[in-house]
């Protein structure tokens, strides 16, 4: 019965059966629909033109310049300075014995209350001009004493709050642009708080008291407070010119637009040693909350939402239409380990979203800039490499999350159900981010242990310890670093590959 | 060959001639409380057009999947050239398929289809166009495959199956939707697959499509094979070397043949059925005799019998459930 046949057999093949085929022809698989192509096109064009948009509906003509500090950073520099001229080198001591601060409870309705930053002591600065350099020891309202300079530098010395008890000592002697701030509890053991170069200070710097009240920090928003401040034992050495005492609202030209509450504005009463100051306002770098009209790199790179949407989809389909109609058959007869063919779409889709993301987001970030500028918005200063970092962990951040939807979609075998998991994953925490009465709790949480974590590759504000603020992810305040966010998106995404791989290689096909 | 130094099997060295391209052997396979497969066994070898024929349910396109590695069984083997699937390298080169033609995505050309198949196996563009040819759609392989006809994608299917050029070609009811020109191609094209040395494996669930192209069959019914034979000896066991005798002294003819030791049966008015006796014997007897005859013949069953024979037990279980829906 057996047919003497010869088996035929094919010509020799050489060669491997090496993952890079595999990849080979998931890159194939992957070009040859136009769809998909289309789909990649669609996100990076969606990065530039909501790039556009932002940048040509923004609208600042016109708004007061923003104070820039010494180091090129924006400030926020408006304080009550009760202050005398200072040529060449000198010194000056004084004793804070009262920081008192109020809130408003309600328009006009102000209340004793607690100012963490409320500042009051010694300033040496280079005029009036907003942003100029400047140098300053202080009694705060529950930091203890600081001494600070050029708006971003800050060091601690003794602790505890001023009062008629335990009056604070202060001093601060200027010998050429080294000025040094001292501090003492009884008046004749003085402690060093620091040191520091100030440059541009001019042979003669304005020198004197100063009051800021930063606005309180509170339920997702602020409040402009007012504070006042007892100093005694005043006392000059050096170069002063002697005369009056001269009282300046440094800043906004009105009290309100200095931050102070309705009816509370800034003053100086006393003269000789004794003076009690007022004032509102900080001396302190810029953050959202104190320049609310200064856009960042995240607003310009609003689309990457939209983007989102699209590799989502993509990224779902991959897997999913080879289930639909049936194709996975041929996809794992022709590849057995059905791991590799895994990786391997993964591989393909994160590199292709990536190289549309990165185009997307190079392109859109400096027209976006340029027309918000052009348009007068003052956008918060990046380096160029942090702005490399942005718009390349945008485009991760699209890689990753078209992956994350691959590997939903291998597990669940089906389009609609791969692409609600990854846009509840990944778009709804930008969504809930974006709201700004969210708790700062909840939106800090949902920006540390969700896919959106990943958003903080597009922070670009920096927060700072001696800033009360909302330091929350609507204001653009990520409680992960860049990176570390990124890396939380990542584990869910290689998490959920190493799940669909399982399963793959577990189920029938 | 680094095919010979690494996937002759010792049966192979021995009987070359005769060696199984695909062994099948006690594939047992449930589906939650359907038992597709239920001890399925049998062999395809080179050379030969095998039938896989069964009524719709039997089990066919799940063995063809147990043989790719697509679906893990609960029992049993299924070997290619020796091996499991999942340890072929290139395994496009040992066994071309076709499961389903409607697997591919509409908005692929059907180059565009064949070219990622033939990248994953490390094959070059050139080859794709071969096949392309081969199948007759050398006009139509730029055009979306989602635009094709069922017969355009069964041959793209084939095209696809063919792309390694293995010596295994397994096709999942491939004259589906083809026109009777289609058919006859497909025919003519299983033939010469077949004469080129290669095993093929055709399933279908209709007798008529395979019988004239078939050299082996294996039919199965309820997830086992019922038979696996060529098809000469399965029409020879079917009719049972019986002779069919026109009489009209029906009952004189059986006394002389049961005497001579035959198994006699009346099955008609004036017909009688012989087995036991070859033809020349019965003709000598009777007219020794005298009994008069008009026709003697041998009795043939035709495939389409030994087909509905087989599956009868299949057929009744699938009407069954049939009626069972409808209700
Ligand atoms: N993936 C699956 N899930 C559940 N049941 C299945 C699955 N695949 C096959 N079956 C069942 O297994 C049995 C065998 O099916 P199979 O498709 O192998 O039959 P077939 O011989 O190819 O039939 P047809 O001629 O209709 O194609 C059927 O009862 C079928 O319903
Ligand atoms: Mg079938």
């Amino acid at each position: 019965m057996t047919p003497t046949v010869t088996p035929y057999r094919p010509s020799e093949r050489v060669g491997r059966d090496g993952f890079l085929q595999v990849l080979h022809a998931e890159w194939t698989k992957f070009r040859t629909v136009r769809g998909w192509t289309v789909g990649m096109m669609a996100a990076a064009l969606m990065v530039v033109l909501f790039a556009l948009l932002v940048g040509v509906s923004s609208n600042q003509k016109g708004s007061p310049p923003v104070p820039i500090g010494p180091g090129g950073e924006p400030v926020t520099d408006s304080f009550y300075f009760v202050h005398q001229p200072l040529a060449g080198d000198g010194s000056i001591t004084v004793s804070v014995s009262a920081l008192k601060s109020s809130i408003p409870k309600a328009p006009g309705d102000l209340r004793p209350g607690t100012v963490p930053w409320a500042k009051a002591g010694l300033i040496i600065k280079d005029g009036t001009r907003q942003g100029s350099p400047y140098a300053a020891i202080m009694a705060t309202g529950s930091h203890g004493v600081r001494m600070q300079d050029n708006y971003v530098n800050d060091t601690a010395g003794p602790t505890g709050p001023a009062s008629a008890e335990s009056p604070r000592r202060l001093r601060l002697d200027r010998s050429g642009d080294t000025i040094t701030g001292y501090a003492s509890t009884d008046g004749t053991k003085w402690t060093k708080v620091g040191t520091t170069q100030v440059s541009g200070l001019g042979s003669t710097a304005q020198v004197g008291l100063f009051v800021a009240s930063p606005p309180a920090v509170g339920g997702g928003g602020t409040a402009g407070s007012v504070s006042t401040a007892t100093f005694g034992d005043l006392r000059t050495q050096g170069g002063w010119a002697g005369g009056n005492w001269t009282g300046s609202q440094v800043g906004a030209k009105s009290p309100t637009f200095a931050g102070y509450p309705e009816n509370a504005p800034g003053s100086f009463t006393g003269s000789d040693a004794r003076f009690t100051v007022t004032g509102a306002g900080d001396i302190a770098p810029a953050v959202s909350d104190s320049l609310p009209t200064g856009g960042h790199l995240r607003n310009i790179l609003t689309g990457t939402f939209a983007a989102l949407i699209a590799v989502i989809v993509v990224g779902a389909l991959f897997i999913t239409a080879e289930y639909r109609n049936k194709m996975i058959h041929l996809t794992l007869a022709a590849s057995p380990r059905r791991s590799r063919v895994l990786v391997a779409k993964a591989i393909v889709l994160w590199a292709v979203t990536f190289v549309a993301g990165s185009v997307g987001a190079i392109l859109a970030t400096p027209l976006g800039l340029g027309l918000a500028r052009g348009n007068g918005v003052y956008i918060f200063p990046v380096t160029s490499s942090t702005e490399l970092r942005v718009e390349l962990g945008t485009a991760a951040l699209l890689a990753t999350a078209s992956v994350l939807a691959l590997s939903v979609g291998a597990i669940f075998r089906h389009s609609a159900g791969a692409v609600t998991t990854a846009i509840v994953a990944i778009v709804l925490p930008y969504i809930l981010i974006a709201i700004p009465f969210m708790p700062a709790s909840v939106s800090k949480g949902v920006a540390t242990v969700t896919p959106g974590a990943a958003f903080a590759v597009q922070q670009t504000l920096v927060p700072y310890d001696q800033v009360a603020s909302n330091y929350t992810p609507y204001y653009g305040y990520y409680p992960l670093a860049p990176w570390a966010g990124f890396a939380v998106l990542a584990g869910y995404a290689v998490a959920s590959l190493a799940v669909a791989a399982v399963l793959l290689n577990r189920r029938d096909a | 060959m680094y095919k010979n130094q690494h996937e002759t099997t010792p049966n192979r060295k021995l009987t070359p001639m005769s060696a199984a391209e695909i062994v099948v052997a006690g594939l047992r396979k449930r589906y939650g409380a359907t038992r597709a497969l239920d001890g399925m066994s049998f062999t395809v070898r080179p050379g030969l057009v095998t039938g896989f024929l069964g009524p719709n349910g039997a089990g066919k396109s799940t063995t063809m999947r147990v043989i790719l590695g697509l679906d893990a069984v609960d029992a049993g083997t299924a070997l290619i050239e020796g091996k499991p699937y999942h340890s072929l390298r290139h395994p496009l080169n040992h066994v071309g398929s076709l499961l389903d033609a409607a697997a591919l995505h509409p908005s692929r050309s059907a180059r565009d289809h064949l070219l990622w198949l033939a990248h994953s196996q490390g094959l070059a563009a050139r080859r794709v166009n071969q096949v392309i040819e081969q199948v007759g759609l050398t006009s139509a392989a730029r055009r979306k495959a989602g635009g094709y006809s069922l017969g355009m994608r069964q041959r793209l299917g084939i095209a696809a199956a063919l792309l390694g050029d293995p010596p295994i070609i397994m096709l999942d009811e491939p004259f589906n939707g083809m026109d009777p020109d289609g058919i006859i191609w497909m025919r003519g094209f299983l033939r010469s697959l077949a004469a080129q040395g290669r095993a093929v494996l055709v399933s279908s669930h209709l007798m008529s499509e395979v019988q004239d192209t078939a050299d082996h069959l294996v039919v199965v019914g309820r997830g086992k094979a019922i038979a696996d034979a060529g098809v000469a000896d399965l029409i020879a066991a079917a009719s049972g070397n019986r002779v069919a005798l026109r009489t009209t002294a029906g009952t004189h003819a059986m006394r002389v043949l049961g005497h001579a030791g035959a198994a006699v049966a009346a099955t008609g008015r004036d017909t009688i059925t012989v087995s036991g006796l070859p033809a020349d014997r019965i003709v000598t007897l009777l007219n020794q005799s005298a009994v008069p005859f008009s026709e003697v013949s041998a009795h043939r069953a035709t495939l389409e019998d030994v087909y509905l024979e087989l599956t009868r037990d299949a057929v009744e279980f699938r009407a069954a459930t049939q009626s069972e829906v409808s209700r």
